[in-house]
């Protein structure tokens, strides 16, 4: 999950095409305008979709932010009737956009620092908010958002009252694969799930089997 | 038809088993190389891959027991002593890989503490207690040892073929579906005798 309303790429080819036009340039070590106008011109989905993604504001931490599925996947119930989701980690905590001041900041570790202080302060909750789709709705592109009036099911309360660095958790040890689902769930044909599901298993065997770096966020920051 | 003779043919049975442990492993190997190349395809070939490769762990105990079980054709007399020494390594050597990749596949879900998903809810429990080193030392041993398989594999069709089609002793007649008629493989590099019109 993450906290962009949409996703800028259809395909994992139209991903891969949006990382070569955004990286940086040899020569001037930033990425080239033209490239990034050209693969715009190539997918206006993914232009419609950043151009969304623009007019929604992004709130000033991890704490208040809303944290979206963007791909869709398929709720089946016992007698084998299905429904089309999203879901969104919806926050309790009153959002607020990020400032001016905040984005021009160069300390690292600012919004880790900002969640650990919230936390030690009261326990943050978020909101399980499932979105029903209506026929017609894209299950197969995320960069579209579904309307706004859609079936929506707050499905339970997510209460994160303990923060752990990463040195002490087994957050690094979990490959956090969108395939891997309890009965009942399964992918939608969105190309991006299963393109996920194999990059993921990727990187999760490379990041098990190398040396294991100290995090950057220390067990005593976390003031554990 | 009661006889001391050695059988010219596997038994039935154990022709059966072998080809259909062919036709599995032929299926697994090319899945298993496909997969993870794939993004797209990568989710349904994996649906596969783990069923696929229990069904052969099951096979191959199977074929072992039937093995234990059965007499063995002997080795065609065009086979050197060097020759059968190796098809006898090879032959464990396939057997050890058939029964090691999918424990290791198996092994290498449970230490990564994945659901190991059969079909739909059939989930089969874990071998191994989650560990995320033991998983990236399976996931690469996994990947040999496939490898290992697909090139013995490779040595064993290529010498069977070898024998049949330049030796011409009909090795593979052994492994036959058909049957073929006693001391019908015994007569290598020896043509057909063409009944003479008188």
């Amino acid at each position: 999950m993450i906290n962009l309303p949409v996703f800028p790429a259809r395909t994992p080819q139209a991903f891969y095409e949006q990382l070569l036009a955004s990286a940086p340039d040899h020569a001037t070590g930033k990425p080239d305008p033209a490239r990034m106008q050209a693969f715009l011109a190539k997918y206006p989905e993914s232009a419609r979709a950043i151009q969304f993604i623009h007019s929604h504001a992004m709130s000033s931490g991890f704490e208040n932010s809303t944290f979206n599925s963007l791909n869709a996947f398929r709720f089946i119930n016992a007698a084998r009737a299905e429904v089309w989701v999203r879901w969104s980690m919806v926050p309790v905590q009153s959002f607020e956009p990020i400032s001016t001041a905040d984005s021009g900041r160069t300390d690292k570790n600012q919004l880790f620092e900002a969640l650990i202080a919230s936390i030690h302060r009261h326990p943050l909750e978020w909101h399980l908010i499932i979105t029903v789709a209506q026929p017609g709705d894209p299950t197969d592109n995320a960069t579209i958002p579904w309307p706004p009036d859609r079936q929506q099911v707050d499905a339970g309360t997510l209460t994160i009252d303990r923060v752990e660095s990463d040195d002490t958790s087994l957050a690094r040890d979990i490959n956090f694969d969108p395939l891997v689902l309890p009965n009942g769930m399964a992918a939608s044909d969105d190309p991006l799930l299963s393109a996920r599901s194999a990059v993921y298993s990727q990187s999760f065997t490379r990041r098990e089997g190398e040396h294991k770096h100290p995090s950057a966020v220390s067990p005593a920051q976390t003031g554990k | 038809m009661a006889t001391t003779n050695p059988p010219t043919q596997f038994a039935l049975r154990s022709r059966i088993l072998h080809w259909l442990m062919a036709v599995m492993l032929l299926t697994m190997l090319f899945i298993g190389v496909t997969m993870v190349a794939s993004l797209g395809n990568y989710h349904k070939l994996v649906a596969i891959h783990r069923p696929l490769g229990i069904m052969i762990l099951i096979l191959a105990v199977i074929r072992l027991i039937n093995r234990m079980f059965t007499t063995l054709p002997p080795f065609p007399p065009t086979m050197s002593r060097q020759e059968r020494w190796i098809a006898t390594a090879s032959e464990k050597l396939l057997y050890g890989l058939m029964l090691a990749l999918p424990l290791v596949g198996w092994g290498m879900l449970s230490a990564g503490h994945y659901p190991i998903v059969m079909f739909g809810p059939l989930h089969l429990p874990p071998i191994l207690p989650a560990n995320p080193t033991v998983y990236a030392f399976l996931r690469k041993t996994h990947t040999v040892l496939a490898y290992l398989l697909f090139v013995t594999f490779l040595a064993h069709l290529s010498a069977v073929l070898f024998h049949t089609l330049i030796v011409r002793d009909r090795l593979l007649q052994r492994m036959a579906l058909w049957s073929i008629q006693s001391g019908e493989t015994k007569r290598p590099k020896q043509l057909k005798t063409i009944p003479t019109k008188a």
